[in-house]
């Protein structure tokens, strides 16, 4: 199994530096950067990585920010019963078929849909244009697909906090607002941190939401069509070491912040 | 924040993650075959013809073939590797320990693709086998994750005792190892079930033409006059998702339980 997978990914990043003649649409197994050239060289890959990147920075900063009162409100103010409860309920829809979410949001955000019909009836229907088949709807359906991955690693280092902490930052004199800026941020960080990597990497991996929700197209998006499409694995191979290293990077410097600890 | 203000946000956010998975439900009951909102009619026919469609069946049927195979070589190789990276100090262990990671962190495409071009590469043929070899690629990493955890937590020296009362390898493993790790493997393949149930783009790289579920789904969901039939698929995999997390709780209880109950 592991000669499986390793000689296959193995074979993968050596065919990054063979390339496809076009002439006779074979591949021509001698070193050559001329996949890395290409790739630098045509504005259209920069975008996607570029439109890649944003989103899935995105994705992250939006789901931090949404995952941290409900984390909060399990770890450190709902009672026993409560807190199982909710941890049931941010667990359940990752058990979920995740093309049956995807699809679920596409039949949301088409023209004359529920998000539609709400819009219209707070009489927000211009907002409807927003949405639809777009960078922003991509966007909020990743970040609804990835979010209990960032509640759960957010909630466990939210309870690991002792008690005492907020007694004394309380009786050093901190408001709520110190407190939580002096005590419970830099205390969450490595846990915050390790949900990033989740909601972080699936993105920037991703490509059926893409297409099933936007006209744009991701990293992945290339990469599938340059074999699927194009016939050209060579291509494909070096485009795929893009994720890969930025996600190297990412992993490295999250495991600096302490994430690994955290998960 | 006040309290009433984070009970606010918490409940903001179960309905995010809920409002979808329950619009997609009412749909499987819609008369309609426009996905439009409100619905104005409802219907339990498109459940009849769902069951009678044969690519759904098929597709069903596939799925859970390869989930099982899946998971059943994912439970061998896991636990083998589990136990030999827990029990021995050997050449090359923290490289393995860290290969075994590679598949989760890894976007799935460039496992997919990596896996597609190793197929035509041995000139194998396309079909049930391939899917299986590509989704074992990941199981094995959520059972041997699981294993491993359990393996931590569990002292040697139960082992080391059983040893000293003349019970050979087998026998050590048959009554000793195997009850500590059972319910781990339980989890292990469970999930691991489910991912290869759920799997998607790995599915697309190494099935030829064959459908599995998901693949059947995304085939057919841009077909209006398929989409009813969709819809019913959909709310059969969100209440077939329920069914392991609902185990994984019996579960949990049973083992503290049980465990109590054997000291």
């Amino acid at each position: 199994m592991a000669v499986v997978y390793f000689g296959a990914l193995a074979l993968l990043l050596v065919s990054a530096f063979w390339y496809l003649d076009p002439a006779t649409n074979t591949i021509v197994r001698s070193l050559s950067f001329k996949n890395f050239a290409d790739l630098i060289g045509q504005p259209v890959f920069r975008t996607i990585v570029l439109r890649t990147l944003v989103v899935a920075v995105a994705v992250t900063i939006v789901d931090g920010i949404i995952a941290f009162p409900i984390a909060y409100y399990m770890a450190r103010v709902a009672g026993p019963r409560v807190r199982a409860a909710l941890f049931m309920a941010v667990l359940l829809p990752l058990w979920a078929s995740y093309l049956v979410r995807v699809y679920a949001w596409s039949v949301i955000l088409s023209e004359n849909g529920f998000l539609s019909s709400v819009l219209n009836l707070i009489g927000l229907g211009g907002l409807s244009s927003v949405f639809g088949v777009s960078d922003v709807s991509m966007t909020v359906v990743f970040c609804y697909l990835w979010l209990p991955y960032m509640i759960l690693p957010l909630y466990a280092g939210l309870e690991r906090i002792p008690q005492s902490f907020f007694d004394a930052s309380a009786d050093l004199g901190a408001g709520a607002a110190t407190t939580f800026r002096r005590v419970v941020l830099p205390l969450a960080l490595p846990a915050l941190v390790a949900g990033s990597i989740f909601t972080f990497s699936l993105t920037l991996g991703d490509y059926i939401t893409p297409q099933l929700t936007s006209n744009s197209r991701f990293i992945g998006t290339s990469i599938a069509e340059s074999v699927g499409v194009a016939g050209n694995v060579p291509f494909a191979a070096a485009l795929s070491l893009v994720p890969i290293a930025i996600i190297a990077v990412y992993v490295l410097v999250a495991r600096r912040l302490g994430a690994f600890e955290a998960l | 924040m006040g309290r009433g203000a984070l009970r606010l946000a918490t409940i903001a956010v179960l309905v995010f993650l809920y409002v979808p998975i329950g619009i997609i439900a009412l749909y499987a009951f819609n008369a309609n075959r426009a996905q439009t909102w409100p619905i104005t009619k409802y219907t339990t026919d498109w459940f009849a013809a769902a069951l009678d469609n044969e690519g759904v069946r098929a597709a069903f049927g596939l799925s859970l073939t390869v989930a099982f195979w899946a998971m059943a070589t994912a439970l061998v190789l896991g636990s083998l590797a589990a136990l030999a990276v827990h029990r021995y100090r050997f050449f090359g262990r923290d490289a393995l320990s860290f290969a075994l990671i590679l598949p989760i962190a890894l976007p799935g495409i460039v496992t997919a693709i990596a896996l597609n071009s190793s197929v035509h590469a041995l000139d194998v043929q396309f079909g049930t086998l391939t899917i299986v070899v590509g989704h074992a690629t990941f199981c094995v990493v959520v059972v041997y994750n699981n294993v491993v955890a359990r393996l931590r937590r569990t002292s040697a020296s139960i082992e080391e005792a059983s040893m000293d009362l003349g019970a050979d390898t087998w026998q050590t493993f048959r009554y000793v190892t195997f009850p500590v790790i059972r319910t781990a493997l339980l989890a292990g393949g469970m999930l691991a079930f489910a991912l290869s149930f759920d799997e998607i783009i790995v599915t697309q790289f190494t099935a030829g033409t064959q459908e599995t579920i998901p693949i059947w789904i995304l085939n057919h969901l841009h077909q209006p006059n398929q989409r009813s039939i969709v819809n019913v698929v959909a709310l059969f995999l969100i209440l077939l998702s329920t069914l392991p997390v609902y185990l994984a709780n019996r579960l949990t209880t049973d083992t503290s339980s049980g465990a109590a109950g054997r000291l």
